[in-house]
């Protein structure tokens, strides 16, 4: 896929994977609100990393970071972009090692981009506890990114045969 | 039988549930003698403001600029009250009492943690 039609597909990839974002929003929160979250918007992340490049991926995901966080809360921000930069970059990783399937893929950078994000909350809170919330999130990270690995990798199996894509 | 990528996945996840089980260890460790008390540090904008006893009951206050939120701690347990922040996160969230556990308010820069050594 190139020029305008790659173009025009990864602006509508990246309003889907806002609207992910919005929609677990406005889910109840679970497990006590220690800002564990489904991470439904990576369905697009995994999409985009296996059917381009991590490239594709970053600037989606850029994109998406950005607007969603300048939109809702701006401190949400630095957490954001730590942790899908985490995220993208270990999943690269991995899928270019082919040694996992995509759903380990997906498990990785969930992991990673809880990780990301207590990293920037121990620094934005100069206390050493908050490493501890590592062992919930983890959890979540391996249960969501399982969740997503799978609806990613059910996503490109159905869309592998369609025309120009 | 089974798959060299399956084999790998297991691997992978068993290596993060590794990670989980030392840090967990490290927390219980931490967490250890119940008999002394515990103290709950509030956190502003990056430094420790207050200090209070855990085992003491009390509702405080805690005013940052613009930013309020009130801290209860009753009966072995913490918990933010009410607070004017915009998404009220922190007030829903499930009281706190262990050693490690913390309440986080996003927008104003604000966390409770409870800890063993005072600060």
């Amino acid at each position: 896929m190139q020029g305008t039609k790659k173009l025009t597909f990864l602006g509508l990839l990246a309003a889907i994977a806002i609207v992910l974002s919005y929609v677990e929003n406005l889910l109840p929160p679970f497990f006590g609100n220690n800002g564990i979250k489904l991470g439904l918007a990576n369905i697009v992340n995994i999409f985009l990393l296996y059917k381009f490049t991590i490239k594709e991926a970053a600037l989606v995901t850029l994109v998406r970071v950005l607007l969603v966080s300048t939109t809702f809360d701006i401190n949400t921000l630095p957490y954001s972009v730590v942790g899908a930069a985490f995220s993208i970059i270990i999943m690269a990783l991995l899928k270019k090692s082919n040694l996992f399937s995509i759903i380990a893929v997906s498990i990785a950078g969930g992991v990673c981009h809880n990780a990301g994000q207590i990293l920037v909350a121990m620094f934005a809170y100069s206390t050493s506890e908050i490493g501890y919330t590592i062992i919930p999130l983890c959890i979540s990270g391996i249960l969501s990114g399982t969740l997503i690995g799978i609806a990613g990798a059910l996503i490109l199996k159905y869309t592998k045969y369609i025309k120009g894509w | 039988m089974v798959s060299k990528k399956l084999r790998n996945d297991i691997l992978l996840v068993a290596g993060i549930g590794f990670i989980i089980l030392i840090v967990f260890i490290f927390l219980k460790i931490n967490q250890g003698d119940t008999s002394s008390p515990n103290y709950i540090k509030v956190i502003v904008d990056k430094e420790t403001k207050h200090c209070y006893n855990f085992n003491e009951d009390g509702e405080y206050v805690i005013k940052s600029g613009e930013n309020t939120n009130v801290l209860v701690i009753k009966d072995g347990t913490a918990f933010i009250k009410s607070a004017d922040c915009p998404d009220k996160i922190c007030v829903h969230h499930r009281p706190i009492s262990k050693v490690g556990e913390t309440i986080v308010c996003l927008p104003h820069k604000f966390a409770i943690v409870i800890t063993k050594e005072p600060q």
